[in-house]
């Protein structure tokens, strides 16, 4: 039977704990770090546990959460964490150990300011503790940016389904405004839960207790001889491989007829759309690349346009991190510049035009001289 | 005259190697208590016939390597982590034996964190605590159980109050934590010993499949190598000098009441 549709009115926090009973997750680790408290505070007045079934625990520490995670993952469940910058950094060890056991596994970080303690507003100062591998390692995690209160709903289902199609972590990188603010969302069906057979079935590889019919499943990351290491971590690097060839996704808003590209993801997208709605009626040709998967990066595409447009500005709400990926995938075929504010600071609409405005002075500038 | 196919009859077997023991060297050094204790839990998984029902969490540390001894379903936990990892599991898997095979750095130093709120949240599971006083894995280093006195790589003139402080009674503290059943301490070191510990063992894998919340078997052990003593020397010298300080027997059991 088809279930009516609702729609809510919610903050995105509170849309990632609904969403996460209704794909069937197993069990929630999770520790209270401002912003991003709702999402366990959601689901403990949910009480999941009387009707899904679902686990929910707030542990000692994200230390303890993120091993919770690791192990739960291990036994073939969905399950999950959510911190913010400063909780997500202490989970870093957690992060690698699973991406070296290849066990699955959601991660939702809602940024906040840093570096150290930082501040309690919105920051994106966390690419690249999120795209570099914040742990020790060769690894990669699988990076889902949401920039609206529905995507947060409807990425917790797509970051299970991956994390376990590749049997590794995904992280949803969010940011305080997507958690804070409210927003009309559709939230996913209910779907049942997985039952004990069914996860023998479709994960054989999981710690469900040794069958008579089976060897051991066991999960490490540990190798003595660097010869079997190095063997495994090359087979890692093909799963990476076949990751950034299958799993790309970015939305693009008016690049068609773009002269200038901007590219911001998340919030910073929002803020991005508005000032091109405001560029286009001042006549300047601007449109948006806004990446969704920031591992695997949308390279190619930025390649591609790269060759249509006179200039790229990247918008982050950091120092310029993910413009990094910009440069690398533009090579030099057009100049990219970079505008953001810091530590808990958000760009406004107004501020962005004006960067974009800047930009293209400087290239009638340079073309005079 | 009897041929060798005439003596190995069924009638004739006093011992059996558990058939959960892999038949693969161990790296375990000889004399160490670690092949003992991993021995008792094979015997007992099968014993309880809880083989396709039972996840071992090892630890960092010398028993890192117990999923290739113990021919069940193991995760590998990072260092210290073990008892949140075995929470986790535990509330998966909640008919299932969940236990956490874990040494002094491991359970009493880097993860003390972890280990107290496991066991003070009355989390379903055993804990084996293996204490030799000692980092045996690392090559020697103090411990936080190492004795005052006593010489490692990190306190070669002995262990001394002002510059390390004192030695943690880790299985004192959980006796005091509202969510453990069972709190005891054993030994490997003799015959008596070893049929105590099984024993011991045995009661807390039934606690926990009974939900009757955390149950930590320390092991007071020897590290041999570590302790630079011949394994016969080794057991002398954790008698004399590891007993007083590490009593043995039981500190808590709320499941005789019951």
């Amino acid at each position: 039977m088809q279930q009516p549709q609702e729609t809510m009115l919610l903050k995105g926090n509170e849309a990632i704990a609904l969403a996460a009973i209704r794909c069937g997750c197993d069990g929630f680790f999770g520790y209270p770090i401002t912003p991003q408290s709702e999402i366990l505070e959601t689901l403990c007045k949910e009480k999941p546990w009387e009707t899904t079934g679902m686990t929910v625990l707030q542990a000692e520490s994200e230390l303890a959460s993120i091993n919770m995670v690791y192990a739960g993952g291990a036994t073939g469940k969905k399950v999950m964490t959510s911190s913010s910058s400063p909780g997500v950094a202490l989970m870093q060890e957690g992060i690698t150990y699973m991406a070296g056991a290849e066990i699955p596994g959601v991660i939702v970080n809602v940024q906040r300011g840093g570096p150290g303690l930082g501040t309690i507003q919105p920051s994106q100062a966390d690419y690249f503790q999120s795209t570099r591998g914040g742990g020790n390692g060769d690894y990669e995690v699988i990076v889902l940016a949401p920039s609206s209160v529905q995507e947060m709903a409807d990425f917790i289902g797509l970051a299970f389904e991956l994390a376990f199609r590749y049997r590794n972590p995904a992280l949803i990188l969010s940011d305080g405004v997507i958690g804070q603010m409210m927003e009309k969302v559709v939230l996913p069906p209910q779907q049942p839960r997985l039952t004990e057979a069914e996860i023998a079935q479709r994960y054989p590889w999981a710690a469900t207790g040794r069958s008579k019919n089976r060897g051991s499943n066991y999960f490490t990351s540990l190798e003595l001889h660097p010869e079997a290491q190095e063997k495994h971590n090359l087979h890692l690097q093909e799963k990476y491989a076949r990751i950034r060839k299958n799993e790309v996704r970015y939305e693009e808003y008016q690049c068609e007829d773009a002269t200038y590209l901007i590219v911001a993801f998340g919030s910073a997208a929002r803020m991005a759309q508005k000032a091109i709605e405001d560029l286009r009626k001042k006549g300047i040709r601007a449109g948006m690349l806004r990446p969704i998967t920031l591992w695997p990066f949308p390279s190619e595409r930025i390649a591609q346009l790269s060759t249509q447009v006179k200039g790229i500005l990247c918008t982050e709400i950091n120092a310029g991190q993910m413009v990094q990926d910009i440069r690398l995938a533009v090579e030099g075929r057009t100049p990219v510049f970079h505008y953001g504010r810091l530590g808990g600071m958000v760009p406004t609409p107004d501020e962005i035009e004006n960067a974009l405005t800047e930009m293209i002075d400087n290239f009638s500038n340079e073309n005079h001289e | 005259m009897k041929t060798l196919q005439d003596i190995l009859q069924p009638q004739n077997l006093v011992y059996t190697k558990p058939t959960l023991m892999n038949d693969r060297p161990m790296h375990y050094c000889p004399g160490c208590s670690h092949g003992m204790v991993h021995k008792m839990v094979a015997e007992i998984i099968e014993e309880m016939n809880l083989t396709d029902h039972t996840i071992g969490i090892c630890p960092v540390g010398c028993a890192v390597f117990a999923y290739n001894y113990l021919d069940i379903d193991w995760i590998e936990a990072a260092h210290g982590r073990a008892p949140a990892c075995a929470s986790a599991v535990s509330r998966m898997w909640p008919g299932h034996l969940v236990f956490t095979y874990q040494g002094d750095g491991d359970f009493a130093c880097i993860g003390t964190g972890e280990s107290i709120h496991a066991m003070n949240r009355g989390e379903n599971i055993t804990i084996i605590f293996i204490n030799n006083a000692i980092y045996g894995m690392t090559g020697g280093q103090m411990a936080p159980t190492t004795l005052m006195g006593m010489k490692t790589s990190t306190c070669p003139y002995g262990r001394r109050a002002d510059l390390h402080g004192f030695p943690l009674k880790m299985t004192e503290i959980a006796a005091t934590l509202e969510g453990t059943c069972y709190v005891t301490r054993q030994s490997v070191h003799n015959v008596a010993a070893i049929q105590r510990a099984k024993k011991a063992i045995r009661k807390a894998f039934t606690n926990s499949l009974e939900k009757r919340g955390t149950s930590l078997v320390e092991i007071v052990s020897t590290c041999n190598a570590g302790w630079k003593l011949s394994p016969v020397e080794a057991n002398r010298w954790m008698e004399q000098h590891m007993f007083p300080f590490y009593p043995l027997g039981d500190l808590k059991d709320t499941t005789e009441q019951q």
